[in-house]
């Protein structure tokens, strides 16, 4: 009954990688946003693995303040959007190209 | 035993994490894109649990495809947010960037396989689970003043999501 922890290693890199490409590729600025979500939980597994496997309990407390901040990030970028659409009408991020309108 | 049952459900969800992912780097649509991303962490709290780590599994369940998705979710809804037209994407990405992520990939890929064998394996049972109980006994006796300060970090956020969001007035 066991998986080798380098295969969960694995998974959260190729989980990470997709997140960087979604990230150069998508042109909707929430997808953008959604992207940087995946690489957080992509490093979250990474975490978790090395937690389990020197049965350490402070990788997990990691894991636990990224959630806590990602919440929060969520939060003030979601608002951040708003706010952008709200200026421009657009949510295309090749239009947003401009600090001042 | 030949038939190993937890190298099948970590290759099921696995599998599933990935599909996932690709299918919100290749859909159009932001809110097909937002669902994928919550099957993809949905799954992950599943490979949480059979990493022994159970009040992780929970959270990820409740706060990302709880409270963050749906915070997504009605952002999209809330902006209409329709398809994304292609345009096309910077010079810099296509150069730099995809070529940067596969080698990115393919150096952690072989990195992580090659010490496959010092690594070791994870368990299920016998010990490894890490309780809730566990988990709180180290937050709230020695990270008890970080555990303080990300309250204040959110109620930071909550009042600055508030200012950013309200309307004008004018």
């Amino acid at each position: 009954m066991v998986v080798p922890i380098a295969y969960y290693l694995v998974l959260s890199a190729i989980l990470f990688s997709i997140g960087v490409a979604a990230f150069l590729i998508k042109r909707n600025i929430i997808t953008v946003f959604m992207s940087i979500e995946l690489m957080l939980n992509a490093v979250n597994l990474t975490f978790v693995a090395f937690a389990h496997q020197w049965h350490q309990v402070s990788g997990q407390i990691f894991v636990f303040f990224v959630m806590v901040v990602a919440a929060a990030e969520a939060a003030v970028g979601l608002a951040i959007i708003i706010a952008i659409f709200r200026a421009r009408n657009t949510l295309n991020v090749d239009q947003v190209n401009l600090m001042k309108l | 035993m030949a038939f190993d049952m937890y190298l099948v459900i970590f290759l099921i969800f696995g599998a599933l994490c990935i599909a996932g992912a690709l299918n919100l780097l290749l859909q159009r649509h932001p809110i097909n894109s937002a669902l994928s991303l919550i099957v993809v962490m949905t799954s992950l709290a599943v490979l949480y649990l059979l990493l022994g780590a159970e009040f992780l599994a929970a959270a990820q369940v409740i706060v990302y495809s709880g409270a963050i998705m749906v915070l997504f979710t009605f952002v999209i809804m809330l902006l209409n947010a329709g398809e994304e037209e292609r345009t096309r994407g910077s010079r810099a990405a296509y150069l730099v960037g995809f070529p940067g992520v596969a080698a990115l990939l393919g150096l952690l890929t072989y990195i992580f396989l090659s010490v496959r064998m010092p690594l070791g394996n994870a368990q299920l049972g016998g010990g490894t689970l890490v309780t809730t109980s566990d988990l709180s006994r180290v937050l709230f006796r020695d990270l008890l003043l970080p555990f303080e300060v990300t309250s204040i970090l959110i109620l930071v956020a909550i009042l600055g999501a508030v200012a950013l969001a309200r309307k004008e007035e004018s």
